[in-house]
């Protein structure tokens, strides 16, 4: 760096050297790639082999190594090996090792599934035979399918307004009291909570007995305390089953609602809440002239986001019905179609239906994402 | 003025409290019933335990055989027939009702007053991480033989996938978005592009066309199967969530560091990944929640083998073929909840910071 001369006239005998080390330094790359080969035909033998002696703990222990480790493995020795090539190759190449993994992963596992399931919605269910959109018309004039639409309408519609106005509420509840952390901590708990588990907690809830027996399910309890009859809530109380389903998920979401909310509220200066009071305007005016207009891009976000999610909603109707008494949502559909009929025209044509009814929804939530800082 | 300020707080505090409690309320019954004895579980409702005023036994009385069962008895001053002290009979302040059959039976006489139910144990904790068997003693003495679960090995399955699941993708983000913020390459800007719209692709299209690739590759089972899934689902948001982030960082610090002749990567290793830990450890919690808490993606990649099974998987499969044995159910739905909510109350302000930038997977 000193004698820019020197470099220059002994520019091309050191790029030839620097290429030699180069390709030396090749190694430390390929012999982390063979370990790694290895390491995973062993550990895929021993985790899939039954009468394996090695304990479970060691096994997912190696496992869990195995896989970290390879990551920053890989990254470390494939950046030593082309840190040691010619600038120019250096410039090319570090842009690849940065980035070309993800989009390599990402093209393997959503952009070419995408176009793969969209060919096999063309195709009958065996994948043989090309039959166009005669499973997109099946799928819109079957009678099981549309209740299947009508669910997932119950779902956004209901879901969203619910999450969206508890959320709200409890956040203006929360901002004026003092034992704010707290309560919102415990409103947005149930966001750890997976889906399965959400499940059996309302699984209980929900839970009926015979007539003449007590009642160990808190709602039924409940209902008989008061004089009613004890109901199945999820399964034979039909249509009103998916709304015993959507309050499940109401209560998961809440605190996503009432965090983004929270934060929004503390953000309108109270300079202009003050302004308007002085002004005489009531609290309902002030919630409704001035805050809601303040928040309303968090309002579209936090709709937006609910309405995906109830679109792609599988797991809470998996485990509480099964999709069974009217209460299949199009993911549950998707999975019935392709893993229980084995239909595979029918399943990626639901597929593909549930990612365009997405894309304007998340276009729209991006938008809105785009004006808002980060972290 | 002073006192409709306290009356407001008032009305304020309590609604919350009532909202409060009815969020919990589900949470709390759960985590009751599953230190509660199986039987009792199915008998009566959590609830009981709280001191509540109820009809309690106090005496067992077996009448001697000289005592004529097809004759009214008396007891207590009350006379019946075995059919009415069978259905119960109640006085102003007792119950009498025979249990039993008619020869070997006896009356049990019960007084209404303050009982709570306080049969606790870590029994069913035991019966569903345990094993596939359980032995289990009753009350008289008799021992029975009882289907537990083996949730101890899925649990452990679980941290093998949620880990890697975890800084997997990560890491790949984290390469990325600083490749996309700070290096100039052909086609950077259509391949971020890319990126974002891959936000709106639902995994539900994806899972078939993999699944078909990994039993062709000889993957499905695997970990790997299951790591390499979530990382290309996790992808887009953590790119994208990622770049938003690193790409606010002050250029100077970069520039400063390049000209000190420092290479991208160990730009990336010493500078960025340094400051961007807020922006790693929020999204880093929330990829793991997701990982742990999967149930589709690990339903069809692992499969039916139970020796693999995750938590989640073990749970919907006891749903499924036990939904009434509540005592598994309410321990193993806990088993599952221990981790995600240990990460979640340590965590908390991460777990903010990473719902205001948007974490949530739709």
């Amino acid at each position: 760096m000193a004698n820019p001369m020197a470099s220059i006239t002994s520019y091309s005998s050191k790029s030839r050297g620097r290429l030699v080390t180069g390709i030396l330094a090749l190694i430390p790359l390929l012999v982390s790639l063979v370990a790694l080969v290895w390491g995973f035909f062993f550990l895929r033998d021993i985790q899939l082999a039954n009468d394996s002696n090695i304990p479970q703990v060691v096994t997912v222990f190696m496992a869990i190594i195995w896989g970290v480790g390879g990551v920053v493995l890989l990254f470390t020795t494939a950046n030593f090996f082309i840190e040691q090539l010619p600038d120019a190759w250096v410039r090319r190449l570090q842009p690849v090792l940065f980035v070309g993994p993800a989009i390599l992963m990402l093209v393997w596992a959503l952009v070419l599934p995408t176009i793969r399931t969209l060919i096999l919605s063309f195709y009958d269910e065996a994948s043989a035979n090309l039959i166009w959109f005669e499973n997109f018309k099946f799928v819109f004039t079957n009678d099981a399918m549309l209740v299947v639409f009508r669910n997932n309408l119950l779902w956004m519609i209901f879901g969203t307004l619910f999450t969206v106005s508890s959320g709200l509420l409890i956040a203006i509840l929360a901002d004026r009291s003092k034992f704010e952390s707290f309560a919102k901590a415990l409103i947005f708990m149930p966001m750890a909570i997976s889906f399965v588990g959400a499940g059996v907690i309302w699984n209980f809830v929900y839970s009926v007995k015979p007539v003449d027996a007590p009642q160990i399910g808190l709602l039924n309890s409940l209902v008989v305390y008061f004089g009613g009859q004890p109901q199945a809530w999820t399964a034979f109380f039909q249509p009103w089953n998916n709304f015993f389903l959507i309050l499940i998920v109401i209560w998961l979401q809440t605190g996503y609602a009432m965090v983004l909310f929270s934060a929004a509220i503390k953000g309108v200066p109270s300079e202009i809440l003050e302004a308007a009071r002085v002004d005489g305007a009531t609290e309902l005016q002030l919630f409704f002239r001035i805050m809601i207009p303040q928040i309303m891009g968090t309002i579209i976000t936090v709709s937006t986001t609910i309405i995906i999610f109830t679109l792609k909603i599988f797991d809470v109707v998996i485990v509480m019905t099964g999709g069974q008494y009217g209460t299949s949502v199009i993911a549950t559909e998707f999975y019935r179609q392709y893993f229980t009929y084995n239909n595979n025209g029918v399943g990626s044509a639901i597929a593909i239906i549930l990612l365009v009814a997405v894309t304007p929804v998340m276009a729209y939530n991006l938008r809105q994402f785009a004006h808002r800082e980060a972290f | 003025m002073k006192s409709s300020k306290m009356i407001n707080s008032f009305i304020i505090n309590g609604v919350l409290a009532i909202i409060c409690l009815c969020w919990t309320v589900p949470t709390i019954g759960l985590l009751i019933s599953s230190f509660r004895d199986r039987i009792d579980i199915n008998r009566t409702g959590w609830w009981t335990i709280f001191p509540h005023k109820d009809w309690v036994s106090v005496e067992k009385v077996k009448p001697g055989p000289e005592v004529d069962r097809n004759q009214p008895m008396t007891f207590e001053g009350v006379t019946a027939t075995f059919e009415e002290f069978s259905k119960g009979i109640e006085t102003e302040d007792l119950r009498l009702k025979w249990v039993g059959n008619r020869r070997v039976g006896y009356l049990d006489i019960q007084r209404y007053g303050w009982t709570a139910a306080s049969n606790f144990s870590l029994e069913n904790y035991k019966q569903v991480l345990a094993g596939d068997d359980y032995t289990a003693t009753l009350a008289d003495g008799t021992t029975v033989t009882e289907r537990g679960d083996n949730m101890s090995r899925a649990f452990l399955n679980s941290l093998a996938v949620a880990i890697p699941s975890t800084v997997i993708p990560i890491s790949l983000a984290a390469f990325a978005a600083y490749g996309f913020a700070w290096m100039k390459f052909p086609a950077r800007k259509m391949l971020f592009a890319l990126v974002v719209a891959l936000l709106v692709v639902p995994l539900q299209i994806a899972l078939v066309p993999i699944l078909r690739d990994y039993v062709k590759l000889d993957l499905n089972g695997t970990f790997l199967a299951v790591w390499l899934a979530h990382t290309g689902f996790g992808l887009p948001l953590a790119t994208y969530l990622l770049f938003n982030y690193m790409s606010e960082l002050p250029r100077d610090i970069l520039e400063a560091a390049f000209v000190d002749g420092a290479s991208h990567f160990t730009i990336f290793t010493r500078l960025i990944l340094p400051l961007s830990v807020p922006a790693l450890a929020s999204f880093a919690i929330f990829q793991f929640l997701w990982v742990w808490n999967d149930y589709l993606v690990a339903l069809i990649f692992i499969g039916a083998s139970p020796t693999n099974q995750l938590l989640t998987q073990r749970l919907a499969e006891i749903v499924g073929s036990r939904g009434q044995d509540w005592h598994l159910l309410t321990a193993g739905a806990f088993i599952t909840m221990l981790l995600p909510l240990a990460v979640f109350f340590g965590l908390q302000r991460f777990f903010v910071r990473g719902l205001l930038a948007g974490s949530v997977k739709g």
